[in-house]
């Protein structure tokens, strides 16, 4: 376990901590995911760095057409947040499938994409909002795409003993889109999703503009369908285009046999009736 | 490293304990303050059983380093009653047989604590809602939420 627990009052002192620690110092900021992991011994630290009570991370800001979301944000936050709920509720709808009311006032939007899981409710909500990541190290800032951040199943690009992911920002929705998440569980809360999806669309008159259609865990990250978003695109909305769209999603899906989470089989067919789901939704919620 | 200082209000008093960096809240609360109500099961986050309110939210105190409380207000089980006198969501508990063993009684009550002030009127699925994180493995959630309905009466008299 970790000999030192630090809370800086900004993200510069922040910064400057790790620095100084080289390497043995790693940030956390709701822990939920890494106090277990560290508890474990599957992670080590000598010294936590504790973001959660940096104001300028606090933030859930509108920032010219985009949205911008801190890393001391807390999914309980994004669920209440008018913002969110009016310009990016897919991202509200996946917070509030997420563990418990605990673990939602604890946990961080942020930390749901470093943990790198690929089914995380919020990430795979991100990345039907094409969020990026803020990254500040020594180096200065960078803005990455989300996909770009993913190593494997739960190991992120993002080096917490080096650099910190301050927030991520997306476009915020307008008037012609409309977003939706699904989710398959076994259980209403405290469980793992068997499948989560979410979809984004914007129409124009009775046409598809643009779509970005996400699937998880079915691959190493957050799974946005290609073939399911170019069946979208140009196309009449209707029942017909969108089980085109589910389909051609299940067809690139490639989920594996899990004891937690059921047979490949039965998550195929799942992923389709989510996807389907979701695209309606996410129609309906557009046209409003 | 040595022991760090934690300073926090805790049921409202003020309080200054030297911790070890990697104590979870519950440990400091229960083996340096003896304040026992808080328990522990799962010490995962998964159960609810170690509950308490942190700056108005509750969190599993399993997972939560102590240090994430400086500077910061906790109530506990112990700060809920009115100078001994039990709070209205504890007498409805007793009412109505909404306890068992006992031991997931303390995170409920907390967690029911939180939902009747935000809304003070819930339905029986906000309720269900609100105690998601709050396991009983005596299963007697009935009882439980017959209490809480009892208690938000209770409350808005």
């Amino acid at each position: 376990m970790w000999e030192e627990y630090l809370s800086p009052s900004s993200t510069q002192e922040a910064v400057d901590m790790l620095r100084s620690y080289n390497g043995e110092a790693q940030i956390i900021a709701g822990g939920t995911d890494l106090v277990l992991d560290l508890s474990k011994g599957t992670r080590k630290a000598k010294c936590l760095i504790d973001i959660g009570d940096i104001d300028e991370l606090k933030k859930i800001d509108q920032d010219g057409d985009e949205i911008v979301i801190g890393a001391g944000v807390v999914f309980s936050r994004i669920i209440s947040s008018k913002l969110i709920q009016e310009k990016a509720y897919v991202l509200a709808e996946a917070a509030a499938t997420i563990g418990s009311p605990q673990i939602r006032n604890t946990g961080t939007v942020v930390g749901n994409v470093v943990s790198a899981q690929p089914a995380a409710d919020a990430a795979v909500a991100l990345f039907a909002l094409d969020a990026r990541a803020e990254i500040v190290g020594s180096d200065g800032k960078r803005i990455v795409p989300l996909g770009e951040l993913y190593e494997g199943v739960g190991i992120s690009k993002v080096d917490s003993t080096a650099e910190i992911v301050t927030g991520v920002r997306f476009k915020a929705l307008g008037s012609n889109q409309g977003s939706a998440f699904m989710r398959l569980a076994q259980r209403k809360a405290l469980a793992l999703p068997v499948l989560n999806a979410a979809a984004t669309v914007a129409i124009k008159g009775d046409k598809f503009y643009e779509s970005l259609v996400v699937i998880a865990p079915v691959a190493t990250r957050p799974f946005r369908s290609e073939d399911a978003e170019n069946c979208l695109k140009g196309a009449s909305i209707d029942k017909g285009t969108i089980e085109e769209a589910a389909e051609a999603a299940a067809g690139e899906a490639n989920p594996r046999d899990s004891a937690l989470r059921g047979s490949a089989e039965y998550r195929k067919k799942m992923a389709k009736v989510l996807v389907k789901r979701a695209i309606q939704k996410a129609v309906e919620r557009a046209k409003e | 490293m040595g022991k760090q200082f934690l300073t926090m209000t805790v049921n409202g008093e003020t309080v200054e304990v030297a911790v070890e960096p990697s104590a979870m809240l519950i440990d400091v609360l229960r083996d340096q303050l003896d304040m026992i109500g808080t328990k522990e099961a799962c010490r995962e986050g998964e159960c609810g059983a170690c509950t308490v309110i942190l700056e108005g939210m509750t969190v599993n105190s399993c997972i939560t380093p102590a240090m994430k409380a400086q500077g910061r207000s906790v109530l506990t089980i112990e700060g809920v009653d009115d100078q001994g006198k039990l709070h209205p969501i504890q007498e409805a508990f007793i009412e109505k047989g909404a306890i068992q063993c006992g031991y997931c009684t303390p995170g409920m009550v907390l967690s029911v604590k939180v939902l009747l002030d935000e809304n003070p009127n819930p339905l029986e699925e906000e309720v269900k809602m609100g105690l998601s994180g709050n396991l009983c493995r005596c299963t007697g959630y009935i009882k439980i939420i017959d209490a809480v309905m009892v208690a938000a009466r209770q409350m808005g008299q």
